[in-house]
């Protein structure tokens, strides 16, 4: 075969290859004449091989051994990552390094001997095959005339109301399991509006639990705060859910150096000012607060928030600026809620755009 | 039937009598005949393809004893095991049972290290190995419904991944879960009821743990394995493609039998591989999840970042600007579009359709519709070569996107300007490496061009009579040459009118993408042109001849 | 622990119990009435280490910070930042600084412990501020590693990562490593907020708390990790980072060898 184009079937003809002229071509010279290894032709090589192998055999019978060993010999007796008693991690350390080593040995023995066992001693004389083409024309014929014959047996085309019918349930039948996915979730969307922060709420540390004074707050520090009635709430009660809409970050800033529009005037309580955790962009807590340039950072995709300018986004993939939550003090001189949030909090969905309508209608 | 037993077939070995007890009972003797000296062809990057399965051989094995001890539930409970920083601690028992596998059974870190690495392992084999076939042509007719079930097989395992990912229901995994919440709620109104359906009400719910572990470890599983015999399958029926080389032709395969070579080789392989994900296991950490902490919705940490194999959506998210120049949150009649999420991820699923679609892409602008059993050299296929590594720099700009903050750590440079440049490099990068890929591929094409023709470089210097200093090039042997010079010179296929001598604006289209795809080629060194750079052994117009404006101008 | 629950029945031991009672109450009394005040100072500074620390403060720290430590353009005001900050700034090495930047690094001590000591000193008898913390609460053998580890991932794991190897943060600064740091950098860089951290006064993170937190970290410090090699705790994408260049070039190696020819 000079050329193995030439034997192809050509199923289109429009292709054009260059000046299309097989004798401008090379001829295939076939297969390179083999070269006998070394452990072809000297006995000596091939009992060397063959040790080789034996040895990485007996190598994997090592390493089995060594798994058994570091399972049953090492004791992890005692407490993980204890500051002062450190000789138990130390010990799991090493007895997973010693299992996967034993294993990795016992893997690694068998693999190379028998790959080497393949490349020096088995033989080693390139073999062709012929191709057969994915099916023949005659294979293509006896098959559509069984297929007709099917067709036609089963009478599908002389009786159409049977086959409609059929094709009518066949559609129908699966539908109740599509219907049983129904209840995966609710859909009132509601849900999505409201937190449990509530006007006198008090602003409590997360996770210790304890309110906050404004005298706490001193200048420079943040807060990891929620609701105070979240503790009420059990992890079957949507503890999770609840919080996961709630988590607030607290900072005091200097009160000159700050933008307050109109309407938030009585939104913070001297210089503090409270902030919804969750990511406008899609959910991650900002938690990352520079106490001299005043921005929030999202560890996940770096939406960059201005403290100073009501939470602006000032770099980052966010759209919108987070939610913030007015804040005033009680009696006590505890810091608490003046309500809920105004919006609602985290990522965007569609019908958030319903939801900010009626509730700047409730406020108003 | 007692007449046919005068016939029957005694054997005379001991696992002759064994075989034939199997065979009269099972019928395997036509499947030995079939398999047992089946040809493979024998190339390194023909690899890939098992490092994966055997990846995922190595899944099933760890997941299955990992099931033995995980525990799916969002029920708090409170911690009492041997890792004292998380002593007395409220944390669903999915965590709790992470931590137990970890610290109280013994080898449990093992198995879990074990199934984490082999899960990275199963993803990255089968990426090279899809960048092989492409790279190669593998994919051309008839092998294009294995390439679609290769593709299906790679956004399985990224599913597969994600979800095992999440399972621990650590910080980490939850912040992930919140991300994938959110982008739910992004598409367009019924994103939200996708979402609640999801995780069975409002993120995170108690739900979705469990019903991301039922996808893990089965319905997944079972796709996966499903789509994998369909693909060996096709292999089988295919025959394995081969590299183009002296003796190798379209109509045959050569390499090695299965029997004993190939099936040494391959089995052997396995437990290599084996080898490779144990010694991972046992020497390197891997998703240490009791740093993170159990599940809570307030903590997060620096360095929040999904496995490598999310990492391109997640990159994507970082590099769009959200509220540049404007905010890209639209709100129409009440509805909102938050295309700062939706606008990334378009490009992404492009890819998606297009890679899907690619040998179909190729066909048509290509009019080549001719078995392909003989693979091509990527530097042959300048057009295909340039596209892929377009493809993969888009891919790859985004996944670096992903860790945007670890290399402003790492590399002493600003967050937001490695934002900046990798936001450039989006959009130039596919350009740039268009360009590179395809005048390398050229550039290497001349070089075979040139050693066919003058010989290598044998380093050795002689003095000619008249005071001139030459190297000598030693000439190639036939087999060599064959290899360089054994490659298909498509050209360009203009626009041409149809039946009805209308020229359509496609077909239009598809001759400028023919004419872009082909315009700059190398042609294979001919005999002729083998024997004049043999009579002027210093003229090295020869080298250049076969380039494209010689030929167009034909 | 077992040594404490033998004595337990010693006659003394209900009068030692009443002295920790009331010292406790009593602790607990001071911390609840002066969070927010500056602390009692309880390293004393004579009158000599005032003055050596103003003339070291003159030398080294006045063209950034003032001559009186009042502040400049190119430097805070250091009048009430306290001790703390001194021996946290001077004694990690970040100050004085090598130049301006996003924020400043570590870098060797500049000053010996003594001259650290004269130079807070002096800054300290510049106004109240945060004292350099006693001994007793930077003794992680007192400390709950568990409660630290809570207080941590709410407060510290989002910028120094949550096996505190450190983050990145806006325009090229950056939360630091907390590995190898010593026990009373890190109360002091809580109790002042050095560079753009945020400040965790004793209102907001208690004493003790704070003990937890370095017991924490330091329990992390201590212990070698368990899974073998931790790829700098960085998480995912140094796990990716590992899979796809050794775990590939293995691959690579392996097959190669496999695929060729032997010899």
């Amino acid at each position: 075969m000079g050329d193995h184009r030439d034997g192809t079937p050509q199923h289109s003809g429009a292709v054009v290859t260059s000046d299309g002229a097989a004798k401008n071509q090379f001829p295939d010279p076939g297969l390179p004449p083999h070269r006998p290894r070394v452990t072809d032709v000297d006995p000596k090589a091939a009992k060397r091989a063959e040790r080789q192998v034996v040895l990485l055999f007996i190598i994997s019978i090592l390493g089995s051994i060594l798994f058994f060993i570091a399972y049953f010999g090492i004791r992890v007796d005692g407490p993980i990552y204890d500051v002062v008693n450190t000789e138990p991690t130390s010990q799991l350390r090493l007895q997973n390094l010693l299992l996967g080593l034993g294993i990795a040995l016992g893997m690694f023995g068998i693999g190379i001997g028998v790959v080497q066992w393949a490349r020096t001693l088995m033989p080693d004389h390139e073999l062709v095959e012929e191709r057969h083409d994915v099916r023949t024309e005659e294979q293509r014929a006896e098959a559509q005339e069984i297929l007709t014959t099917i067709y036609d047996e089963s009478g599908i085309k002389r009786r159409p109301l049977l086959r409609n019918t059929l094709i009518g349930a066949a559609i129908l039948a699966p539908l109740p399991f599509v219907g049983l996915l129904r209840d995966l979730g609710p859909t009132d969307l509601t849900v999505l509006r409201h937190t449990i922060w509530d006007e006198g709420i008090r602003l409590v540390r997360d996770p210790s639990g304890t309110p906050i004074k404004a005298s706490d707050v001193t200048l420079g520090s943040a807060f990891h705060v929620v609701p105070e009635n979240l503790s009420e709430l059990g992890h079957h009660d949507g503890y999770l859910d609840e919080k996961a809409k709630a988590v607030v970050l607290l900072m005091r800033l200097d009160p000159d150096k700050v933008n307050v529009s109109a309407d938030r005037e009585d939104w913070n309580v001297d210089g503090i000012f409270a902030y919804s955790k969750v990511c406008t962009h899609v959910g991650c807590p900002i938690a990352l607060y520079e106490q001299h340039t005043h921005h929030l950072l999202c560890p996940c995709h770096q939406s960059t928030f201005d403290l100073t300018n009501e939470c602006e986004v000032i770099f980052g993939p966010a759209s919108r600026p987070l939610p913030q939550l007015p804040i005033t003090v009680d009696s006590e001189g505890y810091l608490v809620a003046r309500s809920d949030f105004h919006e609602p909090v985290g990522p965007t969905y569609s019908q958030r755009g319903f939801a900010v309508r009626d509730m700047q209608g409730e406020a108003n | 039937m007692s007449s046919t037993t005068d016939y029957e077939y005694q054997p005379r070995t001991r696992s002759g009598r064994i075989a034939n007890f199997v065979d009269t009972r099972a019928g395997v003797s036509p499947m030995v005949k079939e398999f047992g000296r089946k040809i493979f062809p024998d190339h390194w990057t023909f690899m890939f393809g098992e490092v994966a399965l055997y990846s995922f051989v190595i899944l099933l094995l760890s997941g299955t004893f990992l099931a033995f001890w995980f525990d799916p539930t969002m029920t708090s409970l409170e911690y009492h095991g041997s890792y004292v920083p998380m002593q007395g601690v409220e944390m669903s028992g999915a965590y709790a049972s992470t931590l137990n596998i970890s610290f109280d059974i013994r080898g449990g870190l093992f198995l879990r290290q074990l199934h984490h690495w082999s899960a990275l392992m199963f993803v990255m084999a089968l990426s090279v190995h899809m960048l092989r076939v492409f790279f190669t042509g593998a994919f051309r007719r008839p092998r294009e419904l294995n390439w679609v079930v290769g593709c299906v097989l790679f956004l399985l395992a990224i599913v597969a991944g994600f979800s095992g990912y999440s399972l621990p229901d650590d910080v980490l995994s939850g912040n992930g879960l919140r991300i994938a919440d959110a982008m739910l709620k992004a598409i367009p109104v019924v994103g939200t009821y996708m979402s609640m359906f999801m995780f069975g009400g409002e993120f995170p719910g108690l739900a979705i743990i469990g019903r991301m572990y039922i996808a893990h470890v089965l319905i997944i599983p079972a796709l996966i394995l499903i789509m994998i015999v369909v693909h060996l399958f096709m292999v089988v029926v295919h025959k394995h493609t081969q590299y183009p080389g002296p003796g190798r032709t379209e109509n045959n395969v050569v390499g090695f039998p299965v029997g004993p070579v190939y099936a040494a080789k391959a089995g052997g392989f396995f437990f290599i591989v084996f080898g490779i994900l144990a010694l991972l296991a046992g020497t390197t950490t891997i998703n240490a999840i009791w740093n993170y902490g159990p599940y809570d919705p307030s903590p997060v940490q620096a360095g929040s970042q999904p496995d490598f194999y999310m990492g391109f959506p997640d990159g994507a998210l970082r590099l769009m600007p959200g509220s540049w120049p404007f905010s890209w949150e639209f709100t129409i009649f009440g509805w909102v579009l938050p295309m700062a999420i939706l606008l990334p991820l378009i490009p992404i699923a492009l890819l998606f359709v297009a890679m899907f679609a690619y040998p179909w892409i190729e066909r048509w602008v290509t009019k080549d519709n001719r078995v392909h059993n003989v693979l091509d050299r990527p530097r042959n296929a300048p057009f295909r070569t340039a596209i892929g590594a377009a493809a993969v720099t888009f891919y790859a700009v985004q996944m670096m996107a992903a860790s945007s903050d670890l290399i402003a750590t790492h590399f002493h440079v600003g967050l937001n300007d490695v934002t900046y440049w990798l936001r450039a490099a989006y959009f130039l990068g596919p350009i740039l490496a268009f360009i590179i890929a395809r005048r390398m591929c050229l550039a290497l094409q001349r070089k075979d061009r040139e050693i066919v023709l003058h010989g290598r470089e044998s380093g050795r210097i002689q003095a000619l009579p008249h005071g001139e200093f030459v190297e000598v090039h030693e000439p190639l042997d036939e087999y060599k040459r064959y290899r360089l010079v054994d490659f298909e010179d498509y050209q360009v296929q203009p626009a041409r009118a149809n039946a009805k001598g209308k020229v359509t604006g496609m077909e239009k289209m598809r001759g400028r993408l023919s004419r872009w795809y082909f315009e700059d080629r190398v042609a294979p060194v001919t005999p002729q042109e083998l024997e004049a750079a043999h009579g002027h052994h210093d003229d090295h117009e020869a080298v250049g001849a076969g380039s494209h404006k010689a030929q167009l101008d034909k | 622990m077992k040594a404490l629950s033998q004595k337990r029945r010693h006659p003394l031991a209900v009068l030692a119990l009443l002295v920790m009672a009331l010292l406790l109450t009593g602790g607990l009394y001071a911390v609840a009435t002066t969070t927010n005040e500056a602390k009692a100072e309880t390293t004393t500074y004579s009158a000599q280490d005032i003055e050596e620390g103003q003339k070291l403060f003159l030398a080294n720290c006045s063209t950034c910070h003032g001559l009186n430590a009042e502040g400049t353009e190119a430097g805070p005001s250091l009048i009430g930042v306290g001790a703390a900050s001194v021996d946290f700034q001077v004694g990690t090495g970040r100050m004085p600084m090598q130049m301006q930047g996003p924020q400043a690094q570590v870098k060797p001590e500049q000053f010996n412990e003594e001259q650290t000591k004269q130079l807070a000193g002096y800054v300290a008898s510049l106004g109240a501020g945060p004292a350099i913390p006693e001994d007793e609460y930077l003794d992680v053998t007192k400390g709950d590693s568990a409660n630290g580890a809570k207080v941590f991932l709410a407060n510290c794991a989002m910028c120094h990562n949550a096996a505190g190897a450190g983050g990145a943060l806006t325009r090229g600064k950056y939360a630091p490593s907390l590995m190898g740091v010593d026990e009373a950098h890190i109360y002091e860089a809580m109790q002042t907020g050095p560079q753009n951290m945020p400040v965790f006064n004793d209102a907001n993170i208690t004493p003790e708390e704070k003990r937890d937190v370095i017991t924490y970290i330091k329990a992390l410090d201590n212990n070698t990790d368990p899974g073998g090699f931790n790829l700098g705790s960085l998480g995912p994408v140094s796990e990716g980072l590992m899979i796809w260049s050794i775990g590939l070039a293995v691959v690579i190696g392996f097959t190669v060898w496999l695929t060729s020819r032997s010899a």
